[in-house]
């Protein structure tokens, strides 16, 4: 829209800027606080200006965790929610390119029926079936692994629904020229759905990998040893009674570290993403 | 290269029969035209023999072998699209490479078809774009392209014009015809615009609702149509069929726009009261229905060569004899004279 209406575009502004100060100034209060002495931030009112511990306080949760609460060392925790988050996203990938891929192009009994079963368990998310998932798990002796981690949220109806909505875009001709051009089916699926789908991969990546680095209950469930926690979990753990008997510099570094590789991933892959859902290659 | 035959073709989907029954020899090196309007099964035919249709009684045969259960990689023919689907992810070298590379020729003998084939087509410079960097009558080339380099026994072309503007749309016509004169290779194109019929075919096929109404050179088609469909379809505007009463029988009188002569009233054929009259440059056509004393207000259009200046009034027209045609009101065949 152009317009020249002073008051409508200062209005407009302060909007924007309100909203980015209610979502950034929480951030930078926890930066500050992850760099002050616990002594330092229980005061009131708090610093607002960096301190001096930034080095100290950050190297005490990478290796150490906290003195009070759980002493699990953050690089571990690191570790393990990076493997949560790649595993989960790349298990969805594959899984749901191929069932799309079957559920598009090939003709078999029950097809719709497969298809309504799959995008029925979108209505289904994790915490409702969690029970029974942590019984399965649990008997399977899963507790405590990355497999137990990982393996209950790969199945994915969005990821598979994302691939059907991405294959059925995809012009039947192109499928009958491959054809004619003498590809069997799982030739065409390599030489021309894999990469036309790219772009929505990559989308899918990054959307799921900010899920599989943000699970909180289910990892709360499954891991009590130290060495599985993943980083949200540590935090959580890191956290023991009142509010004096916490150390809050050491947590807020540990949320500053859970932070950095989602919003890494985000800014990194933005253009791919974008493109991945806005644009597609045809 | 081969001869297509069609024998007694049909095709059912469910309860609904949309191909009924076509017989068609096509000889070696022939350039055939399917023609109809849209929703006549031309392209359902060409699918068929394609094998991207299953075919569902009769057989369809390339040189001597009935392909009716091979896959379309084994019935050696080739295929260009009306959206051209060219693969967007790769070159054009390799859009034309592709089919060859699966049927595992060496990648000398590969390089070899494609260059030739780009520099027939002049696509010599274009080999490393990708297809959405092409204009649209490029990407037609690159369709025709991935075709020439299979050395198919036949082509088969699905409307592939229709996405073009109208100067290219000519100017493709017009590169179709020189290729089809240098390789000679059998053809079948499936089109819906007459006029790429009439310049393009050896022998046409006109289709309607799933029948062959009429099989020929185009000119004897356009001169004797078998059909009022027919007559109804082929000629810019249509043959004028304008009913009358021969003896005791219903029939069709039909003249074509450029075979109404204007004359004297006393010589007058016909009198048609004007409507509209569309100057085009070169001649002028004029629309109008017939005076209530001959016909029952029937629709009439004349191709006139010289300029009318009267926008509404009558107009009195003669033709020969020999040039009208008669059909059968009922059934629409034509009727020996």
């Amino acid at each position: 829209m152009v317009e020249n209406r002073p008051w409508v575009t200062f209005f407009s502004h302060a909007v924007l800027v309100l909203g980015v100060l209610t979502i950034a100034f929480p951030l930078y209060v926890t930066f500050i606080a992850s760099t002050h002495t616990l002594e330092a931030i229980m005061q009131a009112p708090m610093p607002l200006l960096p301190g001096d511990r930034f080095v100290e306080n950050f190297t005490q949760v990478l290796t150490a965790g906290s003195t009070k609460g759980s002493k699990a060392a953050a690089a571990q925790m690191l570790v393990n929610s990076l493997v949560m988050a790649l595993v989960i996203p790349l298990g969805k990938t594959v899984i749901s390119i191929i069932s799309a891929f079957a559920i598009v192009y090939f003709r078999f009994p029950l097809r719709m029926f497969f298809f309504w079963m799959i995008f029925v368990t979108l209505m289904l998310p994790v915490e409702v079936r969690i029970i029974p998932t942590f019984k399965v798990i649990s008997d399977l002796g899963m507790l405590n692994s990355y497999a137990g981690l990982t393996i209950p949220l790969i199945a994915s109806a969005t990821a598979t629904f994302l691939f059907r909505q991405f294959f059925m875009t995809v012009p039947d001709e192109l499928a009958e020229a491959a054809r004619v051009d003498g590809a069997g089916p799982m030739r065409f699926f390599r030489d021309v759905l894999l990469p036309l789908s790219k772009t929505t991969m990559a989308a899918l990546f990054v959307i799921q990998f900010i899920y599989g680095w943000n699970q909180y209950l289910w990892p709360l469930l499954i891991t009590t040893d130290e060495s599985m926690y993943t980083t949200v979990i540590g935090i959580k753990r890191m956290i023991v009674g009142g509010d004096a008997a916490n150390e809050w510099n050491l947590i807020m570094a540990t949320a500053m570290l859970a932070m950095l590789p989602p919003a890494l991933v985000v800014v990194l892959m933005q253009k791919w993403f974008v493109k991945g859902l806005v644009e597609t290659e045809k | 290269m081969a001869a297509v035959s069609f024998r007694n073709v049909r095709k059912r989907y469910g309860e609904l029969q949309v191909i009924h029954g076509v017989n068609v020899e096509i000889a070696d090196g022939e350039f055939i035209v399917i023609l109809g309007p849209s929703g006549c099964g031309k392209s359902t035919l060409l699918r068929m023999v394609a094998g991207l249709e299953a075919i569902t009684a009769g057989e369809i045969a390339i040189g001597e072998r009935v392909v009716n259960h091979l896959e379309p990689k084994d019935r050696d023919i080739a295929m260009v699209f009306q959206n051209y689907a060219l693969y967007p992810h790769m070159s054009v070298y390799d859009n034309m490479a592709y089919g060859l590379r699966i049927r595992g020729l060496s990648k000398s003998d590969i390089d070899a078809r494609v260059k030739r084939a780009a520099a027939i087509l002049e696509l010599g410079e274009l080999l490393q774009r990708r297809p959405r960097q092409l204009s649209g009558g490029q990407r037609q080339r690159v369709a025709m392209g991935r075709a020439i380099v299979r050395e198919p026994a036949a082509f088969l072309f699905d409307e592939p014009l229709s996405n073009l503007d109208a100067k290219l749309r000519v100017q493709m016509r017009a590169e179709l015809q020189a290729l089809h004169r240098r390789l000679g290779t059998t053809s079948l194109y499936v089109t819906h615009d007459q006029v790429e019929a009439m310049t393009l075919a050896d022998r046409m096929i006109v289709m309607n609702a799933g029948r062959a109404e009429q099989i020929g050179a185009p000119l004897e088609v356009y001169a004797r149509p078998a059909t009022t469909f027919v007559a109804g379809f082929i000629g810019s505007p249509p043959m004028n069929l304008i009913p009358q009463r021969r003896g005791e029988r219903e029939v069709l009188l039909g003249v074509r726009p450029e075979h109404l002569e204007p004359c004297s009233a006393a010589e007058a054929a016909l009198t048609v009261d004007i409507d509209l009259v569309e100057p085009l440059g070169s001649d002028t056509l004029v629309y109008g229905h017939l005076a209530a004393s001959n016909g029952a207000g029937a629709r009439v259009a004349v191709r006139l060569h010289q300029s009318v200046d009267a926008r509404t009034g009558h107009l009195a027209v003669r033709f020969d004899p020999a040039k009208a045609h008669y059909f059968d009101a009922a059934s629409g065949a034509h009727l020996a004279d």
